[in-house]
């Protein structure tokens, strides 16, 4: 079961620069290991994520092998106003997960 | 029949100890009297399990060794156990040794700091302004605990949320703090990444103070903030934390946000990159790394820890420095009491062949961490080690932990025998 943890501060004052902290866990599979059988166990690894503020995208980053099983990804952003981040998690074997915060902005 | 399983694991264990130090004991006798004519020094910096044990056996095998032992404090307080301290169910002064038997042994004994080494002058400096010359110098200091890797955590704050990471003072003033604590109180610990003493200490301690609350204040909760998503005997832990102490231990490992980014000392708080969590009782166990003496004997690297060729034990960084116990980077072994006495042995041995200008062998080393998760439910790990590709590896199959499902009598039985290590190895390394 995947889990996620998102951390965007509840309140900022306008042009503020604030951190975002995120923090994605799941199963993963690198992908390069075998069964005993030999046969290949499937990669299961996040390989993309993306915040929106308002709808309109303000951080995205493409995933690869060697990251983090669970990746934490830390950035961030101006506080323009008040309203909604949202998260996007994607990643092989079609897995999506996503994620709101809101921030009151003053 | 599990209990025949785990006596015949330890018991063949030992036996292969025993016939190891046994041969090696015999090919150092053949090298006394090659080194009977110099007079070889040797010092020794520590006075814990590894430092006291290399002494001792130094002296042991070459008797005429001149063998000095350099530790400030008259009285040794060892962790192993300190934990049932904690708990409430053990006076501190069980965990307390002198050192009149070391003296007695012919080891003299330096009660002060070391301050200084210079390598190539091969000489240590002591705080008195003494100056001690060395043809070989072994370093057993030990850990410190790092102020200035967690943000808030200094040595003022460690007097408000105690590490109780080496046995005293800090031991008795955690156990005060729960004690105060009133029923309902919520307990926080913080542990460290890899690697630290004591690997499964910090969950043996969360046991044993659950076990407290459990019995006295069983409204309180136990969170375990985790910088790791794996730990030593978790399974065996989880499942005893499950069985004996439900819903009051909780566990949260790096995946789920338990790394603990800073603290604050004036409102007991220990915060995650996700959540804050404001605590009674707080125990910060923080980031650690080799003794001072090592970084100051030019011996640590950039870990804060200390390579060492893993036959001897000699610094890769300066020559006729050897590191032992938790200061080392023991490849697969933990940072344990019980490491270091073994590591000690083994050194102290191919000390002795060095000085009589012979190869050391490779040794095999063993290495047994005991932990209790109720006074009479004990669970252990074992491992044999030798040296592979410059470091001491695990030999695979050798070791192994108790038994995932085991009746009542054999979980009680390690508590025994965990108990009786305790007796053996401070009987042998103090008494």
């Amino acid at each position: 079961m995947p889990s996620t943890l998102i951390n965007v501060p509840p309140t900022a004052k306008r042009g503020d620069i604030i951190e975002i902290k995120t923090l994605m866990s799941h199963i993963m599979e690198t992908g390069y290991r075998h069964t005993e059988t030999g046969a290949v166990v499937p990669r299961n690894i996040i390989t993309g994520f993306r915040c929106r503020y308002n709808g309109v995208e303000v951080f995205r980053a493409d995933l690869f092998p060697a990251f983090s099983a669970n990746p934490f990804i830390s950035f961030f952003t101006v506080a323009t106003d008040s309203g909604r981040f949202e998260f996007e998690w994607t990643g092989d074997n079609g897995f999506q997960e996503t994620a709101t915060a809101d921030i009151t902005v003053s | 029949m599990m209990n025949m399983t785990l006596s015949t694991r330890t018991f063949s264990t030992r036996r292969q100890f025993l016939t190891t130090a046994a041969l090696a004991t015999a090919s150092l006798a053949l090298a006394r009297p090659a080194i009977a004519q110099a007079k070889p020094r040797v010092v020794v910096i520590g006075g814990g399990f590894g430092g006291v044990s290399c002494a001792r056996t130094l002296r042991a095998l070459a008797p005429k060794l001149d063998v000095t032992l350099v530790e400030p404090n008259r009285i040794f307080t060892a962790c192993p156990f300190s934990n049932e301290v904690i708990a409430g169910d053990r006076a501190i002064e069980a965990q307390q040794f002198g050192y009149d038997k070391v003296a007695g042994n012919g080891v003299t004994m330096a009660m002060q700091s070391a301050v200084k080494i210079d390598a190539a002058a091969r000489s240590v400096a002591l705080a008195d302004g003494t100056t001690l010359t060395y043809d070989r110098l072994v370093l057993a200091p030990g850990i410190d605990l790092r102020f200035d890797a967690l943000q808030g955590y200094d040595e003022a704050a460690a007097a408000r949320m105690p590490h109780a990471w080496k046995a005293g003072e800090q031991t008795v003033l955690l156990r005060r703090q729960l004690e105060a604590m009133e029923d309902g109180g919520l307990v926080v610990m913080s542990v460290p990444a890899n690697p630290y003493r004591c690997p499964p200490g910090p969950y043996e301690r969360a046991s044993l103070i659950a076990h407290y609350l459990k019995t006295r204040k069983p409204r309180s909760k136990l969170i375990i903030l985790d910088s790791k998503d794996a730990f030593s005997k978790q399974k065996l832990f989880q499942n005893a934390w499950q069985e004996l102490y439900p819903g009051l231990i909780e566990w949260v490992g790096l995946s789920q946000g338990g790394k603990v980014t800073s603290v604050d000392a004036t409102t007991n708080t220990l915060v995650t990159d996700f959540l804050q969590h404001k605590a009674d009782v707080a125990n910060v166990i923080p980031p650690q790394r080799a003794g001072r003496i090592a970084a100051i004997a030019g011996v640590a690297d950039r870990s804060g820890w200390c390579p060492i060729d893993p036959v001897s034990f000699e610094s890769k960084q300066a020559p006729n420095i050897h590191v032992i116990g938790d200061a080392c980077i023991g490849g697969g072994m933990p940072k344990s009491a019980f490491s270091a006495n073994a590591q000690a042995k083994a050194c102290a041995s191919a000390i002795v062949t060095l000085l009589a200008g012979e190869a050391p062998a490779a040794p095999k080393l063993i290495n047994t961490c005991y932990s209790l998760v109720a006074p009479d439910y004990g669970i252990s790990i074992a491992g044999v080690y030798a040296p592979k590709n410059g470091l001491l590896t695990d030999i695979e199959g050798a070791g192994g932990t108790s038994p995932i499902d085991a009746p009542p009598a054999v979980r009680n039985q390690e508590a025994v025998y965990a108990r009786a290590w305790f007796g053996t190895i401070t009987g042998e390394v103090f008494g």
